[in-house]
C-alpha cells in the first residue's frame, strides 16, 4: 500500500509520522530535537523504518513532505516532495482528522499560532510575533525548575483549590511573580494553576486577540498534553476543546497530507529512501565578505557533496 | 565644493544625486544599509527611536567614514516623530566629535525664504535668481530621472513574479538602475528608459502562471527601502505574487509638493468611515489604500512599518474592521533590529498559502454558478 511519510523538525521536538492512502497515521513519532536535528532526524527516520518493518505491512513510501523550523535542513536531507510552513500544515491535519473545524489553537515548544478556519479554508491566522511567553519551552523551563515531570505538571494544576494570580505578559516576570508566591506560602498546585491560566490568558489577548474563535476548536502542539492548560481553555473560551489523538504530531501529519496531495496531482516522489539515516550529513557555515551584511551562510553537506545552502539574503550562494 | 550625501531610501539616492551634481556638488553615494549600518545605528540612537532612524544615523556615520562633508535631511514639518529625527540625529554626530555641516529643508513651501537660504549653501550659484532657476532644471532633470526609475520598479513587480529564471528580474532592475545613474542628459535618461524597458521585456516568463495580486502598504520609509523590510517586495515575487506598492517618491513628492495625486485623495476618502482625521506619518493613507485594494479585487493586502510606529499601529487596529467588511485578508509586519528572514518567511508563505485556496475557492464557486 501506498504511505506518506511526513516530517516535522521544530524547536523542541522532531516529529515523523507515516500516513496511508486510507487516512491511517500508522507511525507516530515524538522525539526530542535536543538541539542536535540532524542527528535526530536521522534517528528517526530510522526508528520510523524499524517499527514500519514491525507492522509487517507491504509498504511503498510514495512522498515526503516537511515542515517546522527546520523544514529546509530535513528537506534536502529526505529529498521532500512539499516543504511547507507550519501554520499550513497544522491546518491541513486538523481538517483532515476533524473534519469541520473552524478554530485551531497551536502552541508549541518557541511558538504559538491561532488559525480560523471557515468552510475548510484557512481565513485568517496569528502567530506570536515578540514573544515567546505562553509557548512549551517556557512551560519546560518552568516545570525543571519545580522539579515536577513535565508529563505530571498540568494536572497538579487540575488539584488546586484557590486562585493565585501570575503574571503572564512576560516570561521572566511570570517567573518572579511564581517564585514571589511561592515565598508567600501558596501551594504548589495553586501556583502551577495560575501559571496555566496567565499563559491562556496572554495567549487569547495577544495570538488571538480580534479573531472569532468558533467551535469545533482543536487544540493541538505539545502543550496540549497539559491539562491545566487544556482547562484553562476550556473555562476561557467557554466552549469545550477538542485533542486530537495525534496532538503532538499534527505538523508531521499536515506535512505528509500535504506530500499526498502534490504526489496525487501526478509526480514522482523525490524520496531518497530511509537508506538516508545510515549517510554521513554535516553542516558548516561561514561569514560572507563580500558585503558588510556579512551572512551567516550554512551549508548542508551529504557525504562531501553540498546539497543545500541558506542564510544568504542575495542569490550570490544559491545552489 | 564640500563633498555631499544624504541617507539612503530605495533607489531615490539615484535621482538626489543627479539634481546635487547639476547644482555643482561632488556627491557621495550613500550606501545600501546593512547589517553594519544597523550597528552603528542601534548603538548611538536611543533605544525608542524607530527603525528608520537607527538605518539613517547608522548610514550618516558610514558616510562621514567616506568622506562626507555636508549631510542633507527633510524633516517634512514633523508627519509623526519623524520631524525631530534629523535635529536629534545632527546633535548625536555633534557629540560624538564629528564635524560636517548638516543642512535640513523643510517644506519649500511653507518655509521658502529659508528654503533658499539652505538651498544657496549645495549651490554653485549665489544670486538667488540663477540658483532658483539652476535648482528649477537640476530638479526638472532629477524627477525625470525618478519618474523612469519608478517605472522600472513598477516593471519589476509585474515581471518577477512571472520570470521563468528565478532572479533575472531583480539582475535586469539593477542593471536598469545602472543606466538611469550614469545618464546625464535627457536624451541619455530617455534611452536609458527604453533600454530598460526593453531589458525587461526581454525576460523570459510564463504568462500562464497564476499569479496573485497584493497590495502593499504602510509606512514611507520601510516601504521604499528594500534593505529595511529585509528585501519583502522581490521574496514575494519569488513566490509568484504581484506587489502593487501604495506608495512611490514620485507620487510622495506630487502629494508633499505638488498639487496632489488623485491615488492619494481617493485613499483619504475611503479611509473615511473608518477614520476621518489626520493622526500623522501615513495612517489614514494606509486604512485607505487598504479599502481601495479591496475594491479593485486584489487576493490581499500587507502592512509593512517600523515597530513602534505610532499612526501604523492606530491603522492596523482599525484595519481589522476593514478586512472584515471587505472581505480582504491583511496581514501587518512591524519590522525592528532583527534581520533572520526566518519568521517573516514562514508567515509569507502561509499567508499565500491562504490567499491562494481563498481564490480557488472562489474560482470554484463562479464554475458552479
Amino acid at each position: 500500500m501506498k504511505a506518506y511519510l511526513g516530517i516535522d523538525v521544530g524547536s523542541v521536538s522532531t516529529n515523523i509520522v507515516i500516513l496511508t492512502e486510507n487516512k491511517e497515521v500508522i507511525v507516530s513519532l515524538y522525539l526530542r530535537t535536543s538541539g542536535r536535528p540532524l542527528e535526530t532526524i536521522k534517528r528517526g527516520l530510522k526508528e520510523a523504518y524499524e517499527q514500519l518493518n514491525k507492522e509487517k505491512k507491504d509498504i511503498e513510501i510514495a512522498g515526503v513532505g516537511t515542515t517546522g523550523s527546520g523544514r529546509y535542513l530535513a528537506g534536502v536531507i529526505v529529498g521532500a516532495d512539499v516543504i511547507k510552513n507550519e501554520i499550513t500544515a497544522h491546518a491541513v491535519a486538523a481538517s483532515l482528522l476533524v473534519p469541520g473545524v473552524q478554530t485551531i489553537l497551536e502552541i508549541g515548544g518557541q511558538d504559538s499560532k491561532i488559525i480560523i478556519i471557515r468552510n475548510g479554508i484557512v481565513t485568517d491566522f496569528a502567530m506570536n510575533t515578540v514573544c515567546a511567553a505562553g509557548t512549551g519551552s517556557f512551560l519546560d523551563q518552568q516545570a525543571a525548575r519545580l522539579n515536577i515531570p513535565i508529563d505530571e505538571f498540568g494536572n497538579l494544576a487540575l488539584q488546586s483549590k484557590t486562585k493565585v494570580r501570575i503574571a503572564g505578559r512576560c516570561t521572566v516576570f511570570a517567573e518572579s511573580d511564581m517564585i514571589h508566591k511561592q515565598q508567600m506560602g501558596h501551594s504548589l498546585a495553586d501556583i502551577i494553576n495560575g501559571l496555566c491560566e496567565a499563559l491562556v490568558r496572554n495567549y487569547l489577548n495577544n495570538v488571538g486577540k480580534g479573531k472569532e474563535i468558533l467551535p469545533p476548536i482543536v487544540f493541538q502542539g505539545g502543550v496540549a498534553a497539559n491539562a491545566g492548560i487544556r482547562a484553562a481553555f476550556e473555562q476561557q473560551i467557554g466552549h469545550p476543546i477538542i485533542i486530537p489523538k495525534y496532538f503532538n504530531v499534527m505538523g508531521a501529519v499536515g506535512a505528509a497530507q500535504l506530500a499526498r496531495e502534490k504526489i496525487q496531482q501526478g509526480e514522482r516522489t523525490k524520496f531518497k529512501g530511509f537508506e538516508v539515516a545510515d549517510m554521513n550529513y554535516r553542516t558548516s557555515s561561514f561569514e560572507c565578505t563580500y558585503c558588510p551584511n556579512a551572512c551567516e551562510v550554512v551549508e548542508v553537506y551529504e557525504e562531501d557533496k553540498v546539497i543545500g545552502r541558506w542564510g544568504n539574503r542575495c542569490p550570490r550562494w544559491d545552489l | 565644493m564640500k563633498k555631499v550625501s544624504f541617507p539612503h531610501m530605495g533607489h531615490a539616492g539615484i535621482a538626489f544625486k543627479s539634481l546635487l551634481e547639476d547644482l555643482g556638488n561632488e556627491v557621495i553615494m550613500p550606501p545600501v544599509p546593512t547589517k553594519k549600518t544597523l550597528d552603528l545605528g542601534v548603538k548611538y540612537a536611543p533605544e525608542f527611536a524607530c527603525l528608520p532612524y537607527k538605518i539613517v544615523l547608522g548610514t550618516y556615520l558610514e558616510l562621514i567614514e567616506m568622506g562626507a562633508e555636508v549631510l542633507l535631511a527633510f524633516d517634512s514639518y514633523g508627519p509623526c516623530r519623524f520631524g525631530h529625527y534629523s535635529h536629534l540625529q545632527f546633535l548625536t554626530l555633534k557629540n560624538l566629535g564629528h564635524d560636517v555641516e548638516v543642512i535640513c529643508f523643510g517644506y519649500p513651501k511653507r518655509e521658502p525664504i529659508e528654503f533658499i537660504r539652505k538651498l544657496k549653501k549645495v549651490s554653485k550659484h549665489k544670486s538667488t535668481i540663477k540658483c532658483l532657476y539652476e535648482f528649477y532644471k537640476a530638479f526638472k532633470k532629477g524627477w525625470e530621472k525618478l519618474k523612469a526609475l519608478d517605472y522600472m520598479e513598477k516593471l519589476s513587480h509585474k515581471i518577477r513574479p512571472r520570470e521563468l529564471k528565478r532572479g533575472t528580474t531583480t539582475k535586469v532592475y539593477k542593471q536598469a538602475q545602472q543606466w538611469l545613474d550614469e545618464a546625464k542628459t535627457y536624451s541619455q535618461i530617455a534611452e536609458a528608459k527604453e533600454a530598460g524597458i526593453k531589458a525587461f521585456n526581454d525576460i523570459s516568463i510564463d504568462p500562464e502562471r497564476e499569479v496573485l495580486k497584493v497590495g502593499l502598504t504602510g509606512e514611507i520609509y520601510v516601504l521604499l527601502e528594500p534593505a529595511s523590510n529585509l528585501e519583502i517586495e522581490e521574496t514575494l515575487g519569488h513566490m509568484g505574487v504581484e506587489v502593487e506598492r501604495s506608495m512611490f517618491l514620485t507620487g510622495w513628492t506630487q502629494d508633499n509638493l505638488g498639487s496632489g495625486t488623485q491615488d492619494h485623495a481617493s485613499a483619504i476618502e475611503a479611509a473615511k468611515p473608518y477614520l476621518p482625521y489626520k493622526i500623522g506619518g501615513h495612517g489614514r493613507e494606509t486604512i485607505g489604500h487598504v479599502v481601495n485594494y479591496a475594491k479593485r479585487k486584489f487576493d490581499g493586502v500587507i502592512q509593512i512599518a517600523p515597530f513602534t510606529c505610532t499612526p501604523e499601529i492606530v491603522a492596523r487596529t482599525i484595519l481589522n474592521k476593514v478586512s472584515k467588511e471587505h472581505d480582504i485578508p491583511v496581514l501587518t509586519f512591524f519590522f525592528d533590529e532583527q534581520t533572520a528572514k526566518a519568521g517573516i518567511t514562514t508567515r509569507l508563505e502561509a499567508f499565500i498559502d491562504l490567499l491562494r485556496r481563498k481564490r480557488l475557492e472562489k474560482n470554484q464557486v463562479a464554475a458552479a454558478i
